[in-house]
């Protein structure tokens, strides 16, 4: 089994596969360790598949929309795979004044960085998605945001990283990381030693621990996230939609099914804390959340719940790029459950990254020591 | 499980077979032959074959189809159907009507 390469990367998510993929594309050597014995198997598969730009805070906005922009579009025929992808707009909705005075706040900053979002009213929703309720007053449109399938998606980066000669390890989790000369060197799970000359850890949550062991900390912690699906139903929308607190959002598949993300508010105290798994409360909640909103969709059958962990940092966006202290040592991680939309972007930029040493798009904004004490 | 599984290991190429477009899961409509191929562009577990072609993501959830699903990926991979792991399943048991589920509690009756 290979056990030397170029660059090894730790997590076998859509980061770590997309950046597996564009940095084999360059001829570069790649070893993916994946812990679970999945490829995909934490948020990459687990998230709603929003592909959105709205919402987001202005410091990740800009990779994002070159995201949407260069490579969104065009990713099914590149991956070989149907990633589902829709540029139909992102509704994100409110109503309230509360609500209201979140999303233009939200859409101004979004503004200044460029990004096409204004703010309409119900009447005007209605006419953009004619089957939300009369209980929405207010929402943020951005036409140029969409949603995908990320488990195609995911497993598409890993099918042609995989082609293009990258070497995956499923059930290899790693434990520690150790330094040779001061340089990034050995990646170290139960069973066996790698080696590379980059390392770029993209974990997820357990990035954590794994880079604890060379003394970075990147402050984050888990949040569970809770979603669902139903039966094909006929053809209603194509829009994104999200809330102004950020608790309910969906999409229709191509599939047909409704695909609905949500949560109880009792998430962080749930008796079984410990594990990814549904509460009886939760799935329930969204529901009765949906038929607010969609009145229409009261008869559709719910087939499968489930639930992932987000990997949420103390200020809701990730740590992105190089470590200065540990050459050789990159981290891509804490994306606060809205990792897959920016995925593509994130592991393109990260190949160029660590092959040329700089990047299209400023990640000055997401280094991995911002975070400071309050006072 | 949590194995060490190599995905660089040779499983031989893909070669197609006369019952390739035998239906195998009835309810999204995926061919032994898709199946196949999903193994050979690296989906190695009922987890992966799953999120990638939807085999038993339809109304019967897998109940009809996971069994003969397992035996192919296990043949293609030239492993026991045994060391495959069946993939998650998950709540509910049976589609519910999304106005029944919603009312695990009723209002006035606290939780």
């Amino acid at each position: 089994m290979k056990k030397n390469a170029e660059v090894v990367i730790v997590g076998g998510g859509i980061i770590g596969c997309a950046t597996a993929y564009y940095l084999a594309r360059q001829g570069v050597d790649v070893i993916v360790l994946e812990g679970s014995d999945h490829i995909g198997n934490g948020g990459s598969s687990r998230n709603g598949g929003g592909v959105r730009q709205s919402g987001r805070d202005v410091r990740e906005l800009p990779l994002v929309m070159y995201g949407i922009k260069n490579l969104w579009p065009h990713l099914s025929d590149e991956l070989e795979v149907d990633c589902e992808y829709h540029q139909d707009g992102n509704l994100r909705l409110g109503k309230n004044e509360k609500h209201a005075e979140i999303l233009t706040k939200l859409a101004n900053s979004a503004k200044s960085v460029g990004l096409d979002v204004r703010m309409i009213d119900g009447d005007e929703v209605r006419q953009i998605n004619p089957y939300l309720s009369h209980e929405v007053t207010v929402a943020s449109w951005c036409p140029t945001d969409g949603h995908a399938n990320p488990l195609t998606t995911t497993l598409g980066y890993y099918k042609m990283a995989r082609r293009l000669g990258v070497t995956f390890i499923s059930g290899e989790a790693v434990k520690t990381l150790r330094t040779v000369k001061g340089k990034i060197r050995r990646v170290i799970t139960d069973n066996n030693t790698y080696e590379g000359e980059s390392v770029l850890v993209a974990a997820g949550l357990d990035s954590r621990d794994i880079l604890t062991s060379v003394g970075i900390d990147i402050p984050m912690t888990n949040s569970l996230l809770e979603a669902l699906v139903t039966e094909a139903e006929p053809h209603m929308f194509d829009q994104m939609l999200g809330t102004a607190e950020a608790d309910f959002y969906g999409h229709q598949t191509k599939h047909g099914s409704f695909v609905f993300g949500g949560s109880s508010g009792l998430e962080r105290y749930n008796k079984d804390n410990g594990t990814q798994a549904t509460s009886s409360k939760t799935a329930s909640c969204i529901c009765r959340g949906i038929m607010k909103y969609f009145p229409d969709l009261a008869g559709a059958k719910i087939v499968r719940t489930w639930a992932g962990w987000m990997d949420a940092s103390s200020d809701g966006v990730p740590s992105l790029g190089k470590v200065d202290e540990i050459p050789g040592l990159y981290v891509a991680c804490a994306f606060n459950g809205h990792g897959f939309g920016i995925a593509p972007a994130a592991g393109e930029q990260l190949a160029k990254l660590i092959v040329t040493g700089i990047t299209d798009v400023d990640l000055h904004e997401l280094r991995y020591d911002r975070y400071k004490a309050k006072i | 499980m949590n194995a060490v599984n190599d995905r660089s290991r040779d499983i031989g190429p893909f070669i197609p077979a006369p019952d390739d477009e035998m239906l195998i899961c009835r309810c999204e409509e995926i061919t032994k032959g898709e199946i196949r191929k999903a193994v050979h562009d690296g989906m190695w577990t009922m987890t992966e074959i799953r999120r990638y072609l939807r085999t038993g993501m339809g109304l019967c959830q897998g109940q009809t189809c996971a069994k003969l699903v397992k035996g192919i990926v296990a043949r293609e991979l030239g492993i026991s159907p045994a060391e495959l792991e069946p993939a998650t399943s998950r709540v509910p048991m049976r589609p519910i009507e999304m106005r029944i589920f919603a009312n695990e509690a009723k209002e006035g009756e606290g939780v």
